[in-house]
């Protein structure tokens, strides 16, 4: 009787819990509420009325379009480099022992836990010293130092569960380096990777603070965003792009929060 | 005959760690032979050595008459059962066996067969299609055995592969391993902690103990005639005497091994040498009671069959054993 009676959440705890989720949520349903709305100029609440015409005004405006394939051309190129760069750090750091393991391991998280900003005046400063011009690259340059780090996190607590033994079993069975990796180590990492390239791919997505400082003349989808809102010309717009962001980084996130689930029950063995 | 692997005053160094020192060997094909000593005497990291997972400091090591320092593992003719299985969790059982015909480049059908063979050989016939995760401890031991096994190596490597079995289990996989070593005529290389079974499968003994071989040679020889204290000790339990016990007894040796069997607690026949002392402890062991007898302070362990009636703890006795049985030791 006790027991059930602890487990249920007083009324009151209930009520703040409801409050602090619809603190989170509601704002984000506004943005999808005034998607619809047929005042352009200002957000006034209530609507004074509902209209899907902004969905065919932004479709028509090439300057979302090349907003929206710059985004996903620096999202696509940072997430690739990072999986491959991330893949062999977390190789190197969890299956041998060298000297400065402990601080290369720090130094690669380093990157996520830096502040955007410090990140971003600090690789601007490096190329204008080096005389980079800024460029598309720059940005991926720029996003590829987070993506690593998530690429990275994820692939180390994998290859921490692969036992070493695995991959000596592999070689004595006549397999080498390469075809070791291919039948054992990436069907075993493979989940992890793909969920944290899904996951480096979100973030490069809508990325704005590193990108302001990286980029030159391009805008990428958020910084159009930024720009757009204060232009009160069809403001709607911005909106109708903004639930397109939600769902184009909400599906890799729910997507790679499956994939190691399920990579759990894998690694287990247990079925 | 045929020298299977050679190890020439091999060391293996990490650091001042002399985790392998000098060591020599010469195992012949076909043998079943033993590394045996306690964790970190070297034993290890020696199969490791025959593997190819680790590269000698110094020395030199043959296997087949071929140089084996620099080659690595994927190229010997060599193969392991490691410690854990280490099977591939990802793979079938089916595909775990196969594993090393498919990286040699075996087609699908060659290496479906050959598998099914193997996992028949360790009696799993019909369990590839099973995860092994699916398996018991004792099948995921037979299915590492048969992964090993069909690639057909000219050396079998076993890292103590009954350590994580029970008892029984472990007894039934001592005897079938060794009829399957007899039917293949495979050299087997065997790595174990446990006396009892290095004694009980194997051709030759090696006894490890800090990076270096005690004694080689037949499991009675090793048993029977330890040549170090350290032998004596951990090779089924040997009383050591003392340098002053073995100047009372006549005999000319620092230090002597004696057998607890071959301990009687009886006043001595002709010819037999004995000592007096008193009961100071005894214990029951089914087949024999374990009896300590303390002479002059130096504890003495007789194993005693257990018909024969045992004094009771303080009162005076007379062990006696034939002087053959005494066995002079090299030194401490």
């Amino acid at each position: 009787m006790r027991s059930e009676k602890s487990n249920r959440a007083p009324l009151s705890l209930k009520i703040a819990a409801a409050a602090g989720l619809a603190f989170m949520h509601l704002p984000i349903l506004l943005i999808f509420l005034y998607a619809f709305t047929t005042e352009e100029k200002s957000y006034q609440f209530p609507p004074p009325g509902l209209t899907t015409q902004w969905f065919g005004v932004a479709w028509d405006r090439p300057d979302v379009w090349a907003a929206l394939a710059l985004s996903v051309k620096v999202a696509s190129i940072a997430t690739a480099t990072a999986l491959v760069l991330g893949t062999l750090c977390a190789a190197a750091i969890s299956q041998t022992r060298f000297f400065g393991r402990e601080t290369i391991s720090l130094l690669v998280i380093l990157p996520i836990a830096l502040p955007g900003i410090i990140t971003g005046i600090a690789l601007r400063s490096a190329f204008s010293m080096a005389d980079i011009p800024f460029s598309f690259w720059t940005i991926v340059l720029g996003h590829a130092t987070f993506c690593i780090v998530v690429v990275y996190n994820n692939a180390v607590a994998r290859f921490r569960r692969i036992s070493g033994s695995l991959i000596e079993a592999s070689m004595d069975l006549g397999a080498d380096g390469f075809q070791t990796f291919r039948y054992v180590i990436l069907p075993n990492i493979g989940t992890a990777l793909l969920a944290g390239g899904m996951l480096a791919f979100a973030l490069s997505f809508d990325e704005v603070i590193v990108t302001t400082f990286t980029a030159g003349q391009q805008s990428t989808l958020p910084i159009w965003m930024l720009e757009e809102l204060i232009r009160p010309r069809q403001r709607p717009v911005t909106n109708v792009v903004a639930m397109i962001v939600v769902v184009v980084t909400f599906l890799p996130i729910l997507g790679a929060y499956y994939l190691t689930r399920d990579g759990d029950q894998i690694a287990g063995a247990s079925k | 005959m045929t020298t299977a692997v050679l190890f020439d005053n091999v060391s293996r160094h990490f650091g001042v760690v002399r985790a392998v020192d000098r060591v020599n060997l010469d195992i012949a094909e076909g043998e079943f032979f033993a590394m045996l000593g306690p964790s970190g005497s070297g034993k290890t990291t020696c199969l490791r050595l025959m593997a190819g997972f680790e590269q000698p400091t110094g020395g030199h090591i043959e296997i087949f008459g071929e140089t084996a320092e620099g080659v690595p593992p994927y190229r010997r003719s060599v193969n392991t059962v490691f410690q854990d299985y280490a099977l591939f969790p990802h793979l079938s059982t089916l595909d775990n066996v196969a594993y090393g015909l498919m990286v040699k480049g075996a087609g699908r059908e060659e290496r479906r067969k050959a598998a099914e063979d193997a996992l028949a050989m360790v009696k799993l016939p019909g369990y590839g299609t099973r995860r092994p995760g699916q398996l018991s401890g004792g099948q995921r031991q037979r299915v590492a055995l048969a992964r090993a096994l069909v690639n057909k190596p000219k050396v079998l490597l076993l890292d103590e592969p009954l350590g994580a079995l029970d008892l029984k289990l472990r007894e039934q996989m001592q005897e079938e391993l060794k009829s399957l070593q007899k039917s293949l005529g495979i050299t087997f290389v065997f790595v174990t902690h446990d006396q009892g079974e290095a004694l009980s499968m194997a051709d030759r003994i090696a006894v490890f103990n800090e990076g270096r071989i005690q004694q080689l040679g037949r499991p009675e020889e090793v048993y029977n005639q330890p040549k170090t204290r350290f032998v004596a000790d951990f090779v089924g339990s040997s009383n050591v005497l003392s340098t002053k016990l073995c100047q009372r007894l006549g005999v000319k040796a620092a230090f002597a091994s004696l057998r607890p069997e071959a301990i009687a607690l009886a006043a001595p026949s002709n010819g037999a040498l004995s000592l007096a002392g008193t009961i100071a402890g005894q214990s029951f062991l089914g087949a024999t009671n374990r009896v300590v007898v303390d002479v002059d302070g130096a504890r003495i362990a007789v194993a005693s069959p257990a018909a024969h009636a045992v004094p009771a703890i303080g009162s005076p006795v007379t062990i006696s054993f034939a002087a053959r049985d005494l066995h002079p030791m090299e030194d401490a």
